[in-house]
């Protein structure tokens, strides 16, 4: 019989012990979570804190709230980018006026809370013109929540535009295109793949200030778990719900993001 | 001031009798702020010919090259690529008239880069087809068909549908060769095309240079090859400090320099290789 060299033998259990360390660590961490949550939620129905009958009542309508959450968050998030692009195209701008305005937006944005500005929208627009207060209120919420996301992403593509090399800016040049065309041909479809997973994560922390739209009566999660929940004398049971929700939501979104990522990294391998 | 005929100037053995320049850089000097890089060069270059410019690092060699398409605005000076004159005007860099002269500069003056500089998010052929399609107005069909002909030429047909980070070094230069020659220019200009790449993939891309130089093409090369400027090229121009010091056939200016400056230059050169 052939013998095994005794270093190979070493590489072998080398690897099997680093793996079942990898299993120890992966069993040990699910444990902890699952701790937890029973910690939690047994702990609360044990103590008869929990009305299982009311949330079995009210569970549907909660979570219809769900797909208006989300729709909410996907048609911010894309006006946002729209915003973002312009944006960034102004701070960028070599003429003062754009260069102004993109600012001053960026500025107004950053320099005040995100709920005065969804209620600002909903409460004073409509004193400077009746007109505000006929408009459905999510497309004004969804419109406070693309405003304030514009400008925040504004900096984020700024960093994106800015990290393409500018060689490539001087190919561009050097085959004759304008400024225009090298911005929407070679420019931008590059920065878009480098802040893609920066709009992975402004979309997740979306569905989060989401939860603000409830303040103009939006019928999303939030606002359907506090109606039913004050109404109900229920406000543990319907805000942990709505609590429950928004976390899975942002994990199942992390690891869609996670699994882009690795996708687009992959894809670049392979370029 | 600045002799502004270019006295080194003749013809190469490829020129057809009685050929104008079809290229003329007129006393083109270039200021970096204080920091005075061009102080008057002339060039003249003929059709099918190959010139090389050589010169240490900070001497000002890539400048002029890029002086020449206008990736830098010269400070004063005048630029003439096959009949269309650009002077220099860097209070009105960014005018649309003058941007509008440039463009059309660089369309008969195509530029290869020392990075390469191939757009990552388009295939090779993409790469080649842009121009022609988005800037010169050609139709699709056609503008693939050149850009397969000069993949063959390069040898990279094969490669059409490959990103270039999928590329090696060398095989990148030959396609950013390609991506120049699709354009149909009057003109290639080299800057240091094979200074980034690996010393084992040099000698691929000075091939297709040597091949093109040896077909007509009419090239402006800055390079540190000697060996490609010697079998290559009808005029070397050797620059020092922003102006041409010496300047004929490589078999006088690389063999007998005659000035202490190249002499200096290229033995400097030659013992570290």
């Amino acid at each position: 019989m052939a013998s095994v060299p005794a270093s190979a033998v070493m590489v072998e259990a080398v690897a099997r012990s680093r793996r079942r360390d990898q299993l120890r660590f992966r069993l040990s961490f699910f444990t902890t979570w699952l701790v937890l949550v029973a910690i939690i939620v047994g702990g609360l129905v044990a103590a008869k804190k929990i009305d299982l009958e009311f949330l079995g009542r009210w569970q549907a309508f909660i979570l219809g709230g769900i797909p208006i959450t989300i729709l909410v968050s996907a048609t911010s998030i894309a006006f946002a980018i729209v915003l973002a692009v312009l944006g960034a195209l102004g701070r960028l701008s070599s003429r003062p006026v754009i260069y102004g305005l993109a600012s001053f937006y960026v500025s107004l944005v950053r320099g005040t809370p995100l709920i005065v500005q969804i209620l600002f929208i909903y409460l004073a627009l409509p004193q400077i013109w009746l007109g505000f207060a006929g408009v459905p209120t999510i497309v004004l919420g969804i419109f406070a929540l693309a405003f304030n996301y514009g400008a925040y992403m504004t900096e984020v593509f700024r960093a994106g535009i800015q990290a393409i090399p500018r060689g490539q800016l001087e190919a561009a040049a050097a085959i004759g295109m304008t400024d225009q065309m090298t911005m929407r041909r070679i420019i931008l479809p590059q920065a878009i793949r480098i802040v893609t997973p920066a709009i992975g994560n402004e979309f997740i922390a979306m569905i989060k200030d989401s939860a603000l739209v409830s303040l103009l009566g939006v019928q999303e999660l939030l606002w359907r778990a506090q109606r039913v929940g004050t109404q109900n004398f229920r406000a543990l049971e319907a805000l942990l719900v709505a609590a429950l929700v928004y976390w899975i939501l942002t994990i199942v979104f992390s690891l869609l993001q996670d699994r882009l990522e690795k996708r687009m990294a992959e894809s670049d391998r392979r370029l | 001031m600045t002799e502004l005929h270019d006295a080194f100037a003749a013809p190469g053995a490829l020129t057809p009798a009685g050929a104008e320049p079809i290229v003329r850089l007129e006393g083109v000097e270039k200021y970096f702020g204080s920091n005075h890089v061009l102080r008057g060069c002339t060039l003249e270059v003929y059709p099918k010919e190959t010139i090389c410019i050589i010169g240490r690092s900070g001497s000002g060699k890539s400048t002029l090259l890029r002086c020449t398409n206008f990736l830098e605005e010269p400070t004063v000076g005048t630029i003439e690529v096959d009949g269309l004159r650009v002077e220099a005007d860097p209070l009105h860099a960014w005018d649309r008239d003058h941007q509008e002269r440039i463009r059309q500069i660089r369309l008969r003056a195509q530029m290869v880069f020392q990075e390469f500089n191939l757009f990552p998010h388009m295939t090779v052929l993409q790469n080649l087809i842009e121009g022609p399609t988005r800037v010169k107005g050609v139709s699709e069909a056609e503008a693939v068909a050149t850009a397969e002909k000069y993949l063959d030429k390069v040898g990279l047909r094969e490669k059409r549908d490959e990103f270039p980070a999928r590329l090696s070094g060398g095989q990148k230069q030959r396609v950013a060769i390609a991506r120049a020659l699709t354009m149909e220019p009057k003109v290639l200009l080299f800057d240091e095309p094979t200074s980034a790449l690996d010393p084992t993939l040099v000698g691929e891309v000075l091939k297709v240079m040597a091949e093109l130089a040896h077909e007509g093409a009419t090239m402006i090369v800055v390079t540190h090859e000697m060996a490609f400027a010697r079998e290559a090229a009808d005029q070397v121009y050797f620059i020092e400090e922003g102006v041409f010091v010496e300047a004929g056939p490589p078999d006088e200016v690389i063999e007998r320099p005659k000035d202490p400056r190249t002499q200096q230059f290229l033995s400097r050169l030659l013992h570290t290789v």
